[in-house]
């Protein structure tokens, strides 16, 4: 097969979980767990190794994204020429990303799964809404529009909706709350979505198009010109070089590295200090593509042409969009050839604004869609909800891939962020405050899940800060390492809760397991102010919660693997060096201190500040959890007595454990010890580059990593000198030793839930009662139907029936006969007994008669 | 208009249904089995012959096709015409596919074993086929009239035999509003033919265009607007528009399952099929001048309907609201005057049809099982009625807007047309599209507090299965959410034409109207 046909591999990536989805749904009744499972998990591994010939198909092509219509189905929304909306799929950088970490963390969840759901009754069903999910997720980051990103968004809430709510059915009011919380999520990304809808319709009226790119478009024009963190000596980098040797002022500093190209060294060095500085390899590499250039001449290239090393594929051409006009670039093309133009007024009809006000209003919008699926203040109150769903779906769907998408829509759509000033300002501060505000939030919290919830609201604010400050690729950076450790950490959860629930029936000489029994409570209320108070129940008739970390403690002995994989999850998670964690929250931290030390943006120091300090939380409250579920001594007879889960599910711990370590190399500031020969530098930002025009890396900063790490450590130090050792919860309930009023603010979750309650959902219902019984009820059935109109048909027909003159029979006759003279003049026409008069006269009168016939039913009908 | 030699479909598509109708009337009524089936039989037949009439269209041509004209009153002007373009061709359709459907329900609900007068429940159905097939197809306005009203009368005895407890009451009431609209309409019909000289609808709307007609217009209260208002009356009460909505809710409630489907499936769709046939055309510069204000209504609508609705506790009465604040969206399309807006409240009305009409069958199946309507009984039938339960999820869905199902395709070109339309604009767009997040809060609720929950009222645990007929019924309509969802283009592809010469014959008068 030709690589050039590999992007039409695109549809399978779709197709291969739908008709896993659809197996399981019409036959999954029929077959065995290890059927199900096994379709399931080879539809989701089937999805990745696309992705991963598509990854080699972009490596193979100098990153030129494509553009593919599926086979079959030639368009979409399609009204004359002004609306197209195609189903059309992106393959680029980008989005290939998205696959790679969606069906590849998804394949290794759907494995984990097979051994936590054993033993559900609905088992096939959970299989096929996973699979769906993963279908759904798919068409999200590879459509073209934004109106198939709408349709993954939309499908990808419903799985969610399907999943949280997976367990309706349980017992005592449990189901009723799980079924709540789904319904929950839901609605409120249904306010997300209407911002979203918003922000299309925006778009389409500005440009005509929905597309992102257009067949043939260069998504990153600029490349033409060469990138400064392409590999050293590739034909891109020393392109770059050629095109900014004016720019050349001196010679790169002393301590430049063979091989190394910072951003000092890269924007400063010219072709020739490059060659002065680097060594012999430097030198083959700039004489080799000087070559490849001086044929790129010879054959009137405007751009350069070069090969990939080592692969002997044919020379590919860096173009730009010149030759497109403007209507026929997709959005963002449109986006930059407008701005390139100058001034520009966009007419909506009724009104028309300038073209930065409308990006701002597009971005404003968006990012309201961005703050419910992706959890941003003031949307994020579902995540912790949907805790209630099985844990593999909290790590996979609520914790590593959906939740996402809002960030990856927002980098998508990098073109408007970077440009619209005011938006960047609202983007830094809602991620930075939502990483701040669920980070203090997760101290307080004693359900194993509901604290991992927060830290993902947390985690995610810091992707949604990043984009705010223009780190777009930091943003995905991050977004990638955080899907490796944080679905490794609530597999660990799951993988703990499975454990100390087996501990609990061992304990209590209880059998039968049956596998649904564990719920995660959707409002999980133990604090101690009582407004949620929830009747505990798992279908046993005890009050153990074995999500609860007041009853673990002393795990490690227990469950050796879940522990260790579950500590190299909260190290990366808390950014320890050299895991994964350190690398991406490194390269925000660092863009957001430039953006402020160079450009003088006062929210790149406010999101450096913040963040520092999410930072902060995060390791400590990490580290709390720690303590509280893997160190001391175990609390209860279940902890003490809980085993280590099965193979299916310990297997994907340990990869995901791998992938959180090694996640971090593929985006390498600086050289590192031998890191870098292995990884190279900045191979993320250059990858991501191709389909992202405004990423970019900041150079390493040495004093911001350290301050950072510091930090980190001190935290968990501190965390482990309140947690740790043989009692550290206080008194015989177990309280926290931090306990104080700041302590239960944390605890009682900011009382968000509460407020929105009191704000908008009591008026809401009660808004709706009034409409419902006051004003539809008894005015417009009580008074307008019954007493106007009734009444009023009643009171003609009494004058009617009394033969008194009343003046208004006098006028109402005049009518008439004014009416019959008329007629009667065209009757004359007629010759008589004409049959069509009669049927008409008849089906007319027909009308009359029934009126007439009704009225006596008025009074006892109404 | 080409005069067709021999009988054009259209005229064997509108008359079968009165051959089914003479043919059940000569069954005995003890041959109950007979009766069924020859009404499903016809109704099956009807509904292949709207698929090869769709087959045979043609939709480069934006003028009325398969014309059949026979003179009638020619004195009057007033003669049997009957065409098709691109803004009826769907209606018909869908009539001729709700129509089936609606037989299955019926065959499946005890209503007639209980109540009896099976012969003459199909008949009125029959009946009723031929009537709105009639509205759709006439192209004559008094005859339109005649076929507009016969509707209530087959309409009015479903209701008033067949249907619940205030079933007389219901019955009366949602006869008094609509002839109350259509006297109006009559008025304005009787006017307009008496100055145009034809009651042939494309003779006028020609003569409108081309200036040879003058309706007078000099702002919201002129003789254009007058006539325009009778017309547009009658078509919101029909709709229902809010505030003329109150008589639906208890038509809803009290009509038994097949007269629900009915009724939300095609009776409703009459009046935003008459707005797009006849005022928009017709009164070119009194539809711009009253769109604002309609779509204000429209918006309003949109919003109480679904606010009404969430705090029903009768699922029937949450449906039928919800069916407020969707025709909301409808009207609010047709009033963009924009292809997007039209073409789009054109597939949403067959969108609301199918899944509204799947909706009521559901509730109905409910009943069926449990003989009531209270939200409060069910809880956790997903438990009992798995396959139940995921029909009924895809139909929720579908009538929130889920993206990949119908009700989405309709409801976003409908606001996108409204957002770029020249007379709405983005704050019309804005709050209509915060209808979209109160759906899915009715919506959800009642699928909860039927479907999810924990499956604890003993009645509710030995729910018996579907039936195939009930199976005949609902897949139907779920594959044609899947369908519409996934390639609308198939269906917006035959509107293109006619609606794109509606657009241009109401823009043309646009100029006019801005130089006053």
């Amino acid at each position: 097969m030709h690589m050039d046909t590999y992007p039409q591999l695109v549809t399978l990536v779709i197709l291969f979980p739908a008709i896993g989805a659809f197996i399981n749904l019409f036959v999954g009744a029929r077959l065995t767990e290890k059927g199900v499972s096994a379709i399931a998990t080879i539809a989701a591994s089937l999805a990745f190794v696309v992705s991963f010939l598509l990854y080699l198909y972009l490596v193979n092509s100098n990153y030129q994204g494509a553009v593919v219509n599926p086979p079959l189905l030639d368009g979409w929304i399609q009204i004359g020429d002004s609306v197209v909306i195609p189903w059309q799929q992106r393959v680029d950088t980008l989005s290939v990303t998205m696959m790679l970490v969606v069906t590849g963390i998804g394949s290794l969840i759907h494995m984990y799964a097979a051994g936590y759901m054993h033993g559900d009754p609905k088992y096939h069903r959970f299989f096929a809404y996973l699979n769906m999910f993963l279908a759904f997720m798919l068409i999200l980051v590879t459509g073209n529009n934004f109106l198939m990103m709408f349709v993954g968004w939309e499908g990808v809430g419903l799985c969610s909706f399907l999943l949280i709510g997976f367990w309706f059915d349980k017992a005592k009011g449990v189901g009723w709350r799980n079924s709540n919380a789904a319904r929950k999520a839901f609605i409120v990304n249904r306010v997300g979505d209407f911002g979203l809808l918003m922000a299309i319709f925006l778009i389409f009226w500005t440009f005509g198009t929905l597309d992102y790119y257009r067949p043939g478009e260069v998504a990153n024009p600029e490349l033409a010109e060469g990138s400064k963190y392409a590999p050293v000596g590739s034909p891109a980098y020393l392109l770059y070089q050629e095109e900014h040797k004016s720019e050349t002022e001196a010679p790169a500093e002393g301590e430049a590295t063979p091989g190394e190209h910072s951003e000092a060294a890269a924007t400063t060095e010219g072709a020739t200090a490059a060659e002065a500085t680097t060594t012999t390899e430097g030198e083959s590499h700039a004489e080799g593509a000087a070559a490849t250039e001086g044929e790129a001449h010879a054959e009137g290239e405007a751009a350069a042409e070069g090969e990939e090393e080592g692969h002997g594929e044919p020379a590919v051409v860096y173009v730009n969009n010149d030759h497109i006009a403007t209507e026929q670039l997709g959005v963002f093309g449109q986006t930059e050839r407008l701005l390139h133009e100058g001034e520009h007024i966009v007419d909506f009809g009724p009104f028309s604004l300038p073209f930065e006000t409308v990006l701002v209003l597009i971005t404003l919008f968006m990012l309201l869609g961005a703050a419910g699926k992706s959890a941003q203040i003031p949307l994020f109150v579902w995540l912790p909800d949907a805790m209630a769903g099985p844990t593999p779906v909290s790590a996979l769907i609520h914790a590593a891939t959906m939740v996402t998408a809002g960030v990856y829509m927002m980098v998508r759509a990098n073109v408007w962020y970077h440009e619209a000033e005011l938006t960047s300002v609202v983007v830094t501060l809602v991620g930075a405050g939502t990483a701040i505000m669920a980070g203090f939030v997760a101290i307080g919290q004693w359900d194993i899940k509901r604290v991992l919830a927060y830290s993902t609201v947390s985690q995610l604010g810091f992707m949604v800060a990043a984009v705010g400050v223009g780190a777009y690729s930091a943003a995905v950076f991050h977004l990638l390492t955080h899907a490796f450790f944080k679905a490794l950490l609530f597999l660990g959860s799951g993988s703990v809760i499975h454990g100390v629930e087996h501990g609990h029936h061992l304990a209590h000489g209880k059998h039968g397991h049956g596998h649904d029994d564990h719920d995660p409570h959707p409002v999980h209320g133990e604090n101690a102010h009582g407004h949620d108070a929830h009747a505990d129940d798992h279908a046993h008739d005890d009050d153990f919660d074995p999500q609860d970390m007041r009853n673990m403690g002393g795990l490690w002995r227990r469950m050796p693997v879940t522990y260790l994989t579950y500590l190299i999850g909260t190290l990366a998670l808390a950014g320890i060096f050299p895991l994964s964690g350190f690398w991406s929250k490194d390269e925000i931290l660092a863009d957001s201190w430039l953006i402020g030390l160079e450009e003088g943006a006062l929210h790149g120091y406010i999101a450096f500040g913040v963040l520092f300090a999410a930072a902060f939380l995060t390791a400590f409250y990490m580290w709390r959890q720690i303590e509280l579920v893997f160190h001391g001594k175990p609390r209860t007879e279940a902890a003490r007595k809980a085993p280590e889960s099965v193979w299916l599910m310990t297997v994907p711990l340990a990869l995901l454990a791998i992938g959180s370590i090694l996640a971090g190399f593929m985006q390498l500031p600086r050289p590192f010890f031998f890191l870098d020969q292995i990884f190279g530098t900045y191979h993320f930002v250059y990858w991501m580059q191709q389909s992202v025009i405004h990423s970019h890396a900041p150079a390493f900063q040495l004093g911001i990593a350290l301050l950072a790490t510091a930090s980190a450590l001190v935290a968990i130090f501190l965390a482990r000198r309140i947690y740790g050792g043989e009692k550290s919860l206080v008194g015989e309930e177990n309280r926290d030793p931090l306990e104080s009023p700041i302590w239960s603010l944390a605890n009682a979750r900011l009382y968000w839930d509460e407020f929105y309650n009191r704000a908008f959902e009591r008026p809401f219902n009660a808004m709706a009662g009034f409409l419902a019984n006051t004003i539809d009820q008894r005015f417009w059935h009580g008074y307008f139907h019954n007493t106007v109109i009734r009444d009023g048909f009643n009171a003609i027909g009494e004058i009617l029936s009394k033969p008194v003159d009343l003046g208004v029979i006098d006028g109402t006759v005049n009518g008439i006969g004014r009416v019959t003279r008329w007629l009667s003049s065209k009757v004359r026409l007629i010759q008589a007994g004409d049959v069509r008069v009669y049927a008409l006269s008849l089906l007319l009168g027909v009308v009359v008669v029934i009126l007439v016939l009704l009225l006596p039913l008025l009074n006892t009908g109404g | 208009m080409m005069e067709a030699s021999g009988l054009s479909l259209l005229t064997v598509i509108l008359f079968l249904p009165l051959v089914g109708m003479t043919i059940i009337a000569a069954i005995p009524e003890a041959q109950g089995r007979n009766i069924r089936y020859t009404a499903l039989g016809f109704s099956l037949v009807i509904f292949a012959l709207t698929l090869v009439m769709w087959a045979s269209y043609n939709p480069a041509d934006p003028g009325l096709q398969m014309v059949q004209r026979w003179d009638w009153l020619p004195t009057f002007g007033v003669s049997y015409f009957v065409g098709v373009d691109g803004v009826s061709l769907l209606m018909i359709v869908l009539t001729g596919f709700i129509m089936p459907v609606a037989i299955f329900a019926s065959m499946a609900s005890h209503i007639l074993e209980e109540r009896g007068r099976e012969k003459l429940y199909y008949a009125f159905l029959m009946l009723l086929e031929w009537a709105m097939l009639g509205a759709f197809m006439i192209q004559d306005l008094i005859v339109f009239y005649i076929f507009f009203e016969v509707t209530l009368v087959p309409m009015y005895f479903l209701i008033g035999i067949w249907g619940s407890e205030n079933r007389v009451y219901a019955a009366v009431k949602f006869f008094l509003y609509t002839l109350a609209g259509s006297v109006l309409m009559l008025l304005a019909i009787l006017y307009v033919g008496n100055q145009a000289g034809t009651f042939a609808i494309p003779e006028i709307i020609a003569a409108v265009q081309s200036g040879a007609l003058v309706f007078p217009f000099s702002g919201l209260f002129s003789t254009q607007s007058f006539l325009f208002l009778g017309f547009f009356i009658a078509m919101a009460i029909k709709v229902p528009l809010w505030p003329l909505h109150s008589w639906l809710p208890d038509a809803h409630v009290q009509a038994p399952t097949a007269g629900s489907v009915i009724l939300a499936g095609v009776l409703l769709k009459l009046g935003g099929y008459g707005m797009i046939r006849i005022l928009l055309p017709m009164f070119p510069e009194a539809s711009v001048a009253w769109a604002p204000v309609i779509g204000v209504l429209a918006v309003i609508g949109i919003i109480y309907g679904a606010w009404v609705s969430y705090a029903q506790t009768d699922a029937k009465k949450l449906v039928a609201y919800s069916s407020v604040s969707h025709m909301g969206f409808i009207v609010l399309g047709i009033f963009a005057l924009n292809s997007q807006g039209i073409q789009g409240s054109i597939l949403q009305m067959v969108n609301h049809g199918i899944s509204t009409g799947g909706l009521f069958l559901v509730v109905g199946m409910l009943y069926e099982r449990r003989h009531t309507k209270a939200l409060d009984a069910y809880g956790g039938i997903w438990k009992a009625l798995p396959v139940f339960g995921a029909i009924s999820l895809v139909l929720t869905m579908s009538s929130m807007g889920l993206p990949g199902l119908n009700g989405f395709v309709g409801e976003f070109t409908i606001l996108m047309g409204t957002f770029g339309s020249e007379y709405l604009g983005f704050f019309f767009a804005l709050f209509a599209t915060l209808g979209v997040i109160l759906a899915a809060v009715y919506m959800l609720y009642m699928f909860q507090k039927v479907f999810m929950g924990e499956l604890d009222k003993e009645e509710n645990k030995h729910l018996h299965g579907l039936s195939w007929q009930e199976y005949a019924a609902l897949v139907p309509v779920v594959v044609g959410c899947f369908i519409i969802g996934i390639y609308p283009a198939l269906f917006f592809a035959p509107m293109d034409s006619t609606v794109g010469q509606i657009v241009a014959q109401v823009t043309q008068f646009v100029t006019t109207v801005a130089a006053r």
